[in-house]
């Protein structure tokens, strides 16, 4: 086992870094949106490749996927994931065109529009961790891809793969005010790598 | 890393910078699938490594649980699919280049154990689901923007 020291207190400090991340994500895009966003109860769990594989249900489960790797103190892989409608929707009121549609529309000005929104929001996700930990934290340029969910995520496995066959997944959902149940909801999932768990348990003084 | 006789199939869905290696024995119907994810097992860092993620130590896993099913060594043949760059970086971090390093390791280890590869479908940046009929040796891959394509 590679994360000998993760218990129920460990994971309650990694939901509150997703709280705090996520929160701040929420509050950019309300501002870039005009809309009010609801954030949902975060989770930490330490779960399963296939387990992850499977967390929105099926791997093929096509998805939007913007995609950035964390480096400076703290190392991992960050994923903003949400179904194909709700980006439409997101882009539709950034460029005030009514019809947009990515599965049929294949301008680079709407792929472009998503690619900033995850900007914008990874941006204030990490900014607000870097900040609550006080610890640098880099990101690569965000990349976008839109496939199954599976083939996403397991980019951020593979590193991980090296040392062990579990990971752990700090992840948070944010959608549109009551528009929590109808499945159009995005999440963040942060999958710090092994060695920066204990950067983390440090920075906040916890053993 | 399992195998399937008819009537069953064997798959694995949402497959990215893994890749699928699918061996099978035409005469016998056995057919057995490995989902690889790094290129060789000396970059594990674990005491105990799961052998099936490796290119070099899940193959032969792979071709072992095919020989105690009842195939032939000398019959056996590959299908591979997968490997694909889910993300273009201008980053040189090596990491952004797994898919095609996985496909090249796949490849090695197959001519290392003289197993032909009898059809590919590898690298582009799309995700694959891929299903194996051990019955007709036809490997089904689906993409999100290609549809359904049989090799």
């Amino acid at each position: 086992m590679i994360h000998p020291k993760i218990d129920p207190m460990h994971l309650d400090i990694l939901k509150e870094i997703g709280n705090i991340g996520a929160a701040h994500a929420a509050t950019s895009l309300s501002l870039l949106l005009d809309k009010r966003i609801e954030m949902h109860v975060p989770k930490a769990e330490m779960i399963t490749f296939n387990e992850t594989m499977n967390l929105l249900g099926v791997p093929d489960e096509v998805v939007v996927g913007i995609y950035l790797r964390l480096e400076g103190d703290l190392e991992g892989n960050m994923f903003y994931v949400l179904p194909i409608e709700q980006a439409n929707r997101f882009i539709r009121r950034l460029l005030k065109n009514k019809r947009f549609d990515l599965r049929t529309d294949v301008s680079e000005l709407g792929l472009s529009a998503m690619q900033e929104i995850g900007n914008i929001l990874s941006g204030a996700y990490l900014s607000a961790l870097s900040d609550f930990l006080q610890l640098k934290v880099c990101s690569t340029v965000p990349g976008l891809a839109i496939d199954m969910f599976g083939a996403i995520i397991s980019l951020g496995l593979i590193e991980i793969s090296r040392v062990s066959d579990y990971v752990i997944v700090i992840h948070t959902s944010i959608s549109e005010e009551g528009k929590e149940d109808s499945g159009m909801t995005g999440r963040f999932l942060l999958l710090p790598s092994p060695e920066s768990f204990n950067v983390i348990f440090k920075a906040l003084g916890v053993r | 890393m399992g195998v399937a006789k008819p009537p069953d199939t064997i798959r694995t869905s949402g497959l990215g910078s893994c890749v699928g290696v699918v061996l099978y024995d035409e005469t016998k119907k056995v057919a057995g699938l490995v989902h690889i994810m790094l290129p060789d097992s000396s970059l594990s860092r674990s005491e105990t490594p799961n052998i099936a993620k490796f290119a070099d130590t899940g193959i032969k896993g792979l071709e072992e649980m095919l020989l105690k099913e009842g195939a032939q060594k000398c019959r056996l043949k590959a299908k591979i699919a997968g490997g694909a760059q889910m993300f273009q970086f201008s980053s040189s971090k090596e990491i952004m280049r797994i898919g095609q390093r996985n496909v090249e390791a796949v490849k090695r280890v197959l001519k290392e154990l003289g197993i032909p590869i009898i059809a590919e479908d590898t690298g582009g940046s799309s995700g694959r689901t891929i299903e194996f009929n051990p019955a007709t040796g036809k490997l089904m891959i689906r993409t999100v923007n290609q549809g359904v394509n049989e090799i």
